[in-house]
């Protein structure tokens, strides 16, 4: 009895065995099935709400949106955000509070979406870009808005 | 490694008068934290009779990042993303949990239409999670391709959360009030296309794993675990479900649209390793049948409910619990009336589960150890948080 329940135990398994071989061959003859795509030669496009990193958009007029209002510094957990103003003077004399630097931590950054969606005037958004590798940690620390760049006339 | 091996051998020989941990003839060993068969940092120290264990010691704290701590200095809003830190597998789920303790705060009804796209995105996670849990299972156990196949088919959760999340495993796309954005316009399309896709998938998942006899060798009869010790070591999720435990939250204390779509709890009563993989691969076509009568029922309408821009909780305590993947999690809130939390308590369902480990494994043999711990599912951020 023994024996018989050891052979039989040893067919059952090899029958299973081989089904589940009959998977492995059927994509083992089936080459379109495959889905490995050869990434640095091949890119797959991203879509567009992908967050990769936080950039300010600039207009043709070297021109952004950024009032210098901290409400992104605010509501990012993590102080990647440091948003340094002046005060300019308009012409009328008066004082007036604006973005001088907006310093971007990317090593800090989890790309979480908090400060685009707190942003009033849609002055930052997020990037596709991800390949964010440097040799250098310092260059991971960015200065958003470009140099010579001032805010869009209206926007408040 | 080698001293802290000497440190709990000294710890186990001053104990051992009473415990009777080591005798003469007994090997511990350490298996971890950087043990490729232990899924994440976790330490086991593992008391052996030959090949027979003994006792098994998880030591903790390896990936410890004081989250908790974290969040009583972040805002409501922004304690929600660390939460993906936490089980990464089902991050959508977490962060679930967090958005429904603080709205239970703020009294703040939410919309039908992101109460249906939140579930839609749970379901998802779950099966995503559920997907890798199968791979990494069989290839515990010795099996290599179907983790590739498991991916295969993840990947195609993962592009439709990326659509419409921006991201592909730590989310946060639910934020008090509803979600982050609406759907993206190609999502139903591609759920569709997934579901489709999965169907044929899943039975074939069957045919090259469940309905192999090698398999089933490996995980019937070990691991046992009763209905009475899953109650009163706390497990939760498909693990207490193996062992005949009803305790899916979304049956038991329905939250946003559970409680409108037909699925079945599934309870095996068996309590060994091939109940909780039977568990899981049934869970799996539940949450595929959720999604399908869902997908072409989104309701109209806003996807996110008008809050203030400064979130603040009264004064008082709130609990909201939530079924992740792996069990009940839940989130308790103590405020003092500010714009941060007092104290966050977080219920992760890993640790409660990860505490029975002993309890099974006693006993059986070491090659074992790493079917029982596949059929835990753990996920050892979660346990340390």
């Amino acid at each position: 009895m023994f024996l018989k329940d050891y052979i039989s135990d040893v067919f059952n398994a090899t029958k299973s065995l081989l089904k589940g071989m009959r998977r492995t061959g059927y994509y083992f003859t089936h080459h379109k099935e495959i889905i490995t795509q050869q990434y640095p030669e091949v890119k797959q496009a991203l879509p567009e709400r992908f967050r990769g990193e936080v950039v300010m958009p600039h207009d043709e007029n070297n021109e952004h949106a950024c009032t210098g209002c901290t409400a992104c510094e605010l509501a990012c957990p993590n102080a990647t955000i440091k948003i340094i103003t002046k005060f300019d003077v308009t012409p009328d004399g008066k004082k007036k509070k604006a973005l001088d630097t907006f310093v971007y931590h990317l090593e800090l950054c989890t790309m979480c979406n908090l400060c685009v969606q707190a942003c009033p005037t849609d002055a930052i958004k997020m990037a596709q870009t991800f390949e964010h590798s440097v040799y250098d940690r310092s260059r991971l620390t960015k200065k958003l808005n470009e140099p010579g760049s001032k805010i869009r006339a209206g926007v408040e | 490694m080698y001293r802290e091996t000497q440190i709990i051998k000294h710890a186990q020989k001053a104990s051992s008068n009473g415990g009777n941990l080591e005798e003469a003839g007994d090997l511990v060993i350490n298996v971890g934290p950087q043990h490729p068969s232990t899924h994440g940092v976790l330490h086991l120290v593992i008391t052996l009779h030959g090949e027979t264990i003994k006792n098994v010691e998880p030591h903790l704290g390896y990936i410890h990042r004081s989250i908790e701590k974290m969040c009583e200095s972040l805002s409501y809003r922004q304690f929600i993303y660390v939460t993906s830190r936490m089980d990464y597998l089902s991050s959508h789920i977490n962060n679930h949990g967090c958005a429904m303790c603080v709205e239970k705060g703020l009294q703040v009804e939410i919309p039908p239409r992101a109460k249906v796209i939140r579930v839609l995105m749970d379901e998802l996670t779950r099966l995503a999670s559920h997907q890798l849990w199968w791979g990494a299972m069989a290839m515990d156990v010795g099996a290599l391709t179907p983790f590739f196949h498991a991916f295969r088919e993840r990947e195609m959760i993962n592009d439709i959360m990326e659509e419409t999340c921006g991201a592909r495993l730590t989310m946060n796309y639910m934020v008090p009030g509803g979600v982050m954005y609406d759907i993206h316009p190609n999502f139903q399309k591609r759920v569709k296309e997934f579901i489709e896709e999965f169907k044929k998938k899943i039975d074939e998942y069957d045919e090259l794993v469940t309905g192999n006899i090698i398999f089933q060798n490996r995980m019937k009869g070990v691991g046992y675990l009763t209905k009475e010790d899953a109650i009163s070591y706390g497990c939760t999720g498909p693990t207490a479900r193996g062992s005949g435990v009803s305790c899916d939250i979304r049956k038991l204390y329905p939250y946003e649209v559970y409680d409108q779509v037909q699925f079945n709890e599934i309870i095996e009563t068996d309590g060994d390793c091939f109940a909780r993989y039977l568990v899981r691969m049934q869970e799996m076509r539940q949450s595929l049948s959720m999604v399908e009568q869902l997908i072409d029922n989104i309701p109209e309408g806003d996807f996110q409910a008008k809050t203030k821009a400064v979130l603040k909780l009264p004064k008082g305590e709130f609990y909201s619990k939530i079924e992740t993947a792996r069990g009940e999690f839940g989130v308790y809130i103590v405020s003092e009336g500010g714009t941060t939390p007092y104290r966050i308590k977080f219920r992760s369902p890993g640790f409660s589960n990860l505490s029975a480990l002993n309890h099974m494994a006693k006993g059986y043999k070491i090659g074992d150890l790493v079917a029982i711990m596949g059929t835990l599912d753990l996920v050892i951020p979660d346990i340390d948080r």
